[in-house]
């Protein structure tokens, strides 16, 4: 192998790891879409607000109570959860039978909400997110892995075994998922479906909080818009793994960050976001369901 | 006063816009999220012609081409985005259009002859109120008659029933794109004018956030209704003025109070001021009484 070929296969392996981070945090907040959605069919628009959320509410605990990640990380996720929960009963629990459009546009005004009033109290500026634990690199060969890196992508798949015990083998969990599958049929069998919704939501973003204070960690920046871009991101991520299905949301928001890592890499960075908006048009028009989704045909 | 006059000239762009986005969704119940990039692609356009290729004819002939290029390049664009989606429906076809708009604006901050990220100057300063004020009679015109023609009513029988339309015998899709591409060659005059009223254009000029705004307009003056949208384009275009009137905090938290006004409008009263009602002469008219049981 000559030393051309040895370098491009570094890069590519270097992509793919930057990718399957950045991936992991698409897939984090990708799961509260999905689960949101498969429970009463809304886009969440406001999804990416808990993840600023989460974000800042790790940078407060950390820069000025000093806490250890290990204690700011569930303090996050937490409030972000309690913060969910209460714009679920105040705004999406009213407006759940005026229609699934009506409910978009609520959720569009929910998170334009939280960004400018972010602005507004907390200041547009970007802020330094403070050093939670020791950088360290490993290198092998040319490619290299940071502490923060591995520590994001082990945070991540801890939380999702979580979730997959959560959903699959608790009792909370079972009604979840007879909430999703037919919400009268499940009231009728004695299951409260208004706070099951409300949980939903909760857990929901807890996670999209965990991957804020990931994040946080990883770029050392956090502002009152940083939600926006990856909301829609993640929400392409759901999409592409098909809508509705918790192993789709995490399959799609792994191919998302490496894909797009890969557009960074050997094309052009400008078109990072372009490459991802054309993978959520041409999965919408080629496979609507996803992945991993199943079809559905349209009844009269 | 040149203050009043520069906010009446928004206004009037923000009435094509808005009209415009009311013929795709107030009438025809499409659900765009991409308004903003037709409104870009029809600026873009517009103002190309008019710094690149100008005609040796009186300024105001000029911009009328400008107007018109912006109105086919948009409408193009419109073919182009509303062929493959308006397959989709509800949600899919906003996040749909939403990708498309942020699109658009990614493919101009990379076009380099059109200013890419430092943005678009030196375009001649040819609109003026006639000019914006003829263009929003022309937009109201079209759209009020195209709705009160036998297209107006298959395009509004797709918005109360898609598949009761379609086993009337209504070709749905040809519809759907008709309604879609005229309201967004309508953006693209609407840009034009914006264009050469600005002198400079920006791809941070067409974010998302102005097809919520447009999207806002449309729904806080009653969605589905001709009338609804202009009102709603005046007062939400007016309303930050008026906020500045409160002083300073009140003025840097417009944006939170425009996003508790749609949420508040969502939740209260959904269908907007207007409802699906238009204006017309007969409100001012005095009301006979007619004797019940007669007619």
């Amino acid at each position: 192998m000559n030393e051309e070929m040895m370098f491009m296969l570094y890069d590519t392996a270097q992509f793919l790891i930057n990718g399957l981070v950045q991936g992991s945090i698409y897939a984090l907040v990708a799961l509260g879409y999905t689960m949101v959605y498969g429970i009463i069919k809304l886009i969440n628009f406001a999804h990416g607000e808990f993840y600023m959320i989460g974000a800042f509410i790790g940078y407060f605990t950390i820069t000025y109570f000093h806490f250890p990640l290990i204690l700011a990380l569930p303090v996050a996720m937490l409030l972000s959860g309690f913060a969910a929960v209460i714009v679920e009963k105040l705004v999406y629990k009213p407006i759940r039978h005026a229609g699934r459009v009506a409910a978009l546009i609520t959720a569009l005004g929910v998170s334009l909400f939280f960004q400018y009033a972010g602005q507004n109290i907390l200041g547009a500026d970007p802020k330094a997110f403070p050093q939670a634990m020791p950088e360290l690199t490993f290198e092998f060969g040319e490619v290299y892995i940071t502490t923060t890196q591995i520590m994001i992508m082990v945070s991540t798949f801890v939380l999702m075994v979580l979730l997959w015990w959560l959903v699959g083998h608790t009792k909370i969990g079972k009604a979840m998922r007879a909430t999703s599958f037919n919400k009268d049929a499940a009231a009728l069998m004695g299951i409260n479906t208004d706070r099951i919704i409300s949980f939903t939501f909760f857990v929901g973003a807890m996670l999209a909080g965990a991957a804020g204070v990931l994040v946080g960690m990883y770029y050392n920046t956090v502002e009152p818009m940083m939600g926006l871009i990856p909301g829609l991101k993640a929400f392409v991520a759901a999409v592409l793994g098909g809508i509705g299905s918790i192993p789709g949301a995490v399959i799609g928001g792994l191919v998302l960050g490496v894909v797009e890592n890969l557009v960074v890499g050997f094309w052009e960075s400008t078109y990072r976001d372009a490459v991802s908006f054309s993978i959520l048009i041409f999965i919408l028009l080629v496979k609507p369901a996803g992945l991993l989704g199943k079809n559905i045909r349209e009844k009269v | 006063m040149d203050y009043v006059a520069h906010l009446t000239l928004n206004a009037g762009t923000f009435i094509i816009l808005a009209v415009s986005l009311h013929l795709i969704n107030g009438a025809c119940g499409q659900f765009s999220l991409g308004h903003a990039g037709f409104w870009a692609v029809g600026a873009y356009a517009g103002a190309a012609f008019s710094v690149y290729a100008p005609l040796p004819v009186p300024d105001f002939v000029n911009l009328f081409i400008s107007c018109g290029i912006g109105f086919v390049a948009a409408a193009i664009a419109g073919i182009i985005i509303g062929v493959p989606c308006l397959r989709l429906r509800g949600d899919y076809l906003a996040i749909a259009t939403l990708g498309f708009g942020e699109i658009i604006r990614i493919l101009i901050i990379n076009m380099d002859s059109i200013g890419g990220p430092r943005g678009f100057t030196n375009i001649p300063n040819w609109s003026n109120l006639f000019w914006v004020y003829l263009w929003v009679v022309i937009t109201i015109v079209v759209v009020t008659n195209i709705l009160k023609s036998s297209t107006g009513r298959a395009i509004i029988s797709i918005r109360e029933d898609e598949i009761a339309a379609e086993s009337m015998g209504i070709n749905t899709f040809v519809y759907k794109t008709m309604a879609f591409v005229i309201g967004a060659g309508f953006a693209g005059v609407a840009g034009s004018l914006f264009g050469h009223a600005q002198q400079f254009l920006h791809p941070n000029n067409f974010t998302f956030m102005w097809s919520v705004i447009i999207l806002l307009m449309i729904i806080l003056g009653g969605l589905g209704s001709t009338t609804g949208a202009i009102v709603g384009a005046v007062v939400l275009t007016a309303l930050p003025e008026v906020l500045r009137f409160f002083g300073d905090t009140v003025s840097e938290w417009r944006m939170v109070i425009y996003s508790l006004i749609l949420i508040l409008l969502m939740l209260l009263r959904p269908e907007g001021i207007f409802g699906k009602k238009e204006f017309s002469l007969s409100w001012f008219r005095a009301r006979k009484l007619t004797p019940s049981g007669d007619k």
